[in-house]
């Protein structure tokens, strides 16, 4: 028998005893109730100025901590709002709770005022969901919630209370254990499977571990550098694992996809045989999926059966926790190199020569103004690997992604999965917020900072100074970029006249920032170290850069990897390669 | 493509139908059919689904089925290990033609449950290709309306889905709660 109290004590009490130190979120009328108790609670409420930004917030603090993000709602339009969110953890596997307020359970069904059926609207996006009418109830499913988003393969849990369960009485206690008739991830890998993957190893002439974002979720950085440097294999990096695997490190030949390297997407594409880790074959991997990688034999280790053969067959499935994979794998191999190792002295030729041959680069502006390029690439080499960099969507992710060097595992946040616009800022004070000693800079995009720069607000009320980049190409560049290729260069809708309109440094100053402005390349490295030196308020740089500078390398979507371009219409000079 | 049967047990919790048919929706997995009905654990309803698909979709259209948290066995239902059924209910006008209906009702082992104002309604059980066999006899006659229940399947002997739920194998259903901290390993 607890201590007899409301519904929204009883969930306040249940947040405490689940851990949480802070939400995001947004008071509405059928979530009041809760923001009462939570007025005298420990839980400190980041009070934002859209439930969007609640949402990513507790994704970016869910990133960098490796912690559950929590966001909080009103019922109607406040629980709509955070379906952006939503979809978005689930894309990227982010433990995330949110609670949502409910209309009254007598309400429900009838069109009440601000109802939505958030429960059903959310079954899709989530990785579970609950509708909770009765006060009792609460404890059990936060605590549920809390266990399903960081168990397994991590992601959101949605919770919605009814409003009267919020105000009616009830008993509360804390569950010590839960109960799932059906729910048990496995995270112990079988061990017929580590043996038949030593096997395939065994006999490898080019392997590549393919690393994904399941390595980061699961803290096995240590373990991947471990069995890299065992087998002496190139190691390539997804956009959701840039970090996973240090950038310095020689074994590292760079992110594969879409905007790959030219090694790291030839590594794939001739391997014999894919160590795949924490990965999903994601089509801005994998290019034409039947022309990806058709020699490779394929080791899938993920904690999610589920992903094993859905877009690639698998020879050697792993289901397991990463870490704990690895372990496993690591292990036997010690063994087995003690009879065989691969000799991948041919294999590394090839990948040096491509490496040497393709780095990363982009020409400067012939108009003498700023690479947006060469900025991103300042502020990492200013800011260190020990920063956290948060980007949004289009062209400067990409270049985030490519001329920033990652050293460290959560570091480098995105939005990988469901490309969204718009989470930078709210991502990157939700890190802050998690990791408030380490400098966190949003590389955000002149269009998606426009979504929800909002949320500078709450970061300079709330003591949340982070550092945003506006990389300002006036333009939806990474649009601008495909009209270029595929639409003959018809720029329809994609001019955003953000050299014009709006100023984004009186914006930052209105919002409580520092707005400073960058318009030549000579200028870049004194205003990113005065950006750097303010760190009593939040610093909004507008770096005003050059319109027509383009990602590269590409493969263009629905072609093969072999198509991968170095510049518009230019293949690697393939025939001087020894492939 | 081939036609695939899976009896899935589910919680009985509310909206787990809509969480099971929004993954076929939103994974364009086609459903034949779908009954669904209490088992003999209160808490426990049995689901049985068919689908028309490649044959290795079928380990996909499971694993995902598994993520459901409210899913809690599966198994597929193959035409040797199992029995099939389905409900038919089909109106017929039956005019002066009654007896030649009932004979042919009579050969399909069926049965005339109502009869009213020259209107025969027949109920049949049998397995599918039973059923449409029925069906293409009666057509003849003019079919007012049918329905039929989906397809439900029940392993032959002792084998039983619900030995293959977790707690059936032993293997505890049980989690231990921790807090935040508790999840970073
Ligand atoms: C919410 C949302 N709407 C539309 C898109 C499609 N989209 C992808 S990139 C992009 C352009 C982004 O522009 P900007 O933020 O200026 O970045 P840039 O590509 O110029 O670096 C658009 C519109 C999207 N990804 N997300
Ligand atoms: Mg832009």
């Amino acid at each position: 028998m607890g201590t007899e109290m409301t519904g929204a004590s009883s969930l306040v009490k249940s947040l405490e005893a689940a851990g949480v130190d802070v939400m995001f979120g947004i008071p509405g009328g059928a979530v009041l109730p809760v923001y009462d108790p939570l007025y005298d609670s420990k839980i400190r409420h980041i009070l934002v100025r859209h439930e969007q930004g609640a949402g990513h917030a507790a994704t970016g603090y869910a990133q960098v901590t490796g912690r559950v993000g929590v966001c909080m709602a009103t019922s109607g339009p406040g629980a709509t709002n955070l379906v952006t969110p939503l979809a978005d953890a689930q894309m990227d596997s982010v433990p995330l709770v949110a609670i949502t307020g409910q209309v009254p359970s007598a309400a429900i069904g009838t069109d009440a005022f601000q109802e939505a059926d958030i429960r059903g609207i959310t079954m899709p996006i989530t990785k579970h969901n609950y509708l909770v009418t009765n006060p009792d109830d609460i404890p059990r499913a936060i605590a549920e919630a809390f266990h399903i988003a960081s168990t397994g393969r991590p992601g959101p849990v949605l919770v919605d209370i009814a409003k009267d369960a919020l105000q009616k009485m009830t008993n509360f206690s804390y569950p010590t254990s839960i109960q799932f008739a059906g729910y048990k991830p496995q995270v112990e890998p079988d061990a017929q499977a580590i043996r038949d993957a030593v096997a395939l190893i065994a006999q490898a002439k080019k392997p590549v571990f393919y690393v994904g974002g399941g390595i980061i979720k699961a803290n096995a950085s240590k373990q991947l550098m471990q069995i890299a440097e065992l087998l002496g294999a190139p190691v390539v990096t997804t956009l959701m694992a840039r970090g996973a695997f240090p950038d310095s490190h020689n074994l590292h030949l760079g992110m594969p996809g879409m905007h790959g390297t030219v090694a790291a997407v030839t590594a794939l594409q001739k391997s014999d045989l894919l160590i795949t880790l924490g990965a999903r074959f994601d089509d801005r991997v994998t290019g034409k999926l039947s022309s990806f990688a058709v020699h490779a034999k394929v080791i899938h280790a993920d904690i999610d059966p589920a992903e094993i053969g859905k877009n690639r067959f698998a020879d050697v499935p792993i289901i397991g926790d990463l870490a704990h994979t690895l372990n496993a794998l690591i292990l036997a191999l010690q063994e087995e190199f003690k009879k065989n190792k691969p000799d991948l002295t041919v294999w590394w030729r090839q990948m040096s020569s491509l490496r040497a041959a393709y780095p990363l680069g982009y020409d400067k502006p012939v108009d003498g103004s700023t690479s947006p390029q060469y900025v991103i690439e300042r502020i990492g080499a200013i800011s260190g690997p020990d920063s956290i960099y948060v980007a949004g969507v289009g062209q400067h992710q990409m270049w985030a992604s490519q001329f920033v060097k990652y050293e460290k595992p959560r570091t480098w946040l995105n939005s990988g999965g469901l490309g969204t616009m718009g989470y930078a800022v709210p991502a990157a004070m939700g890190a802050k917020v998690g990791m408030p000693d380490t400098t966190v800079w949003a590389i955000d995009g002149d269009g998606c900072f426009q979504m929800t720069n909002q949320e500078l607000v709450t970061c300079s009320l709330n003591n949340i100074p982070i550092k945003v980049a506006i990389i300002n190409n006036e333009s939806l560049g990474m649009v601008r970029q495909w009209q270029t290729m595929f639409y003959e260069g018809r720029y329809s809708n994609t001019s955003l006249h953000s050299k014009r309109i709006p100023d984004f440094v009186k914006l930052a100053d209105a919002m409580g920032c520092a707005g400073l402005r960058c318009e030549r390349p000579e200028d870049v490295d004194a205003v990113i170290k005065e950006a750097m030196s303010i760190n009593d308020q939040p610093v909004v740089v507008d770096f005003r850069v050059f319109r027509d500078a383009m990602v590269w390398p590409m493969v263009a979507a629905g072609t093969s990897n072999d198509e991968i371009m170095i510049a518009r219409g230019i293949a690697p000079d393939w025939d001087s390669q020894e492939l | 493509m081939s036609t695939h049967t899976l009896a899935v047990l589910v919680e009985n919790s509310p909206g787990v139908l809509a969480r099971v048919a929004s993954l076929f929706s939103r994974r364009a997995y086609n459903i034949d059919s779908l009954a669904v009905g209490p088992t003999e654990n209160p808490d426990i309803s049995r689901m049985t689904i068919v689908l028309n698909l490649d044959g290795h979709v079928l380990d996909q259209v499971m694993a995902q089925l598994y993520k459901l948290v409210n899913v809690i066995a599966i198994s597929e239902m193959t035409d040797e290990t199992t029995v099939k059924r389905e409900l038919l209910l089909v109106k017929v006008n039956a005019g002066s033609k009654k007896s030649e209906i009932s004979s042919l009702v009579e050969k399909f082992s069926a049965t005339i449950v109502n009869e009213d104002g020259g209107f025969l309604t027949v109920q049949a059980i049998g397995e599918p290709a039973h059923i449409e066999a029925l069906l293409a006899g009666l057509t003849p006659y003019g079919i007012k309306e049918l329905v039929q229940s989906g397809l439900v399947a029940l392993e032959k002997g002792s084998a039983a889905l619900s030995d293959r739920t977790l707690s059936a194998q032993g293997i505890s259903t049980l989690h231990e709660i921790g807090t935040q901290a508790d999840y970073q390993n």
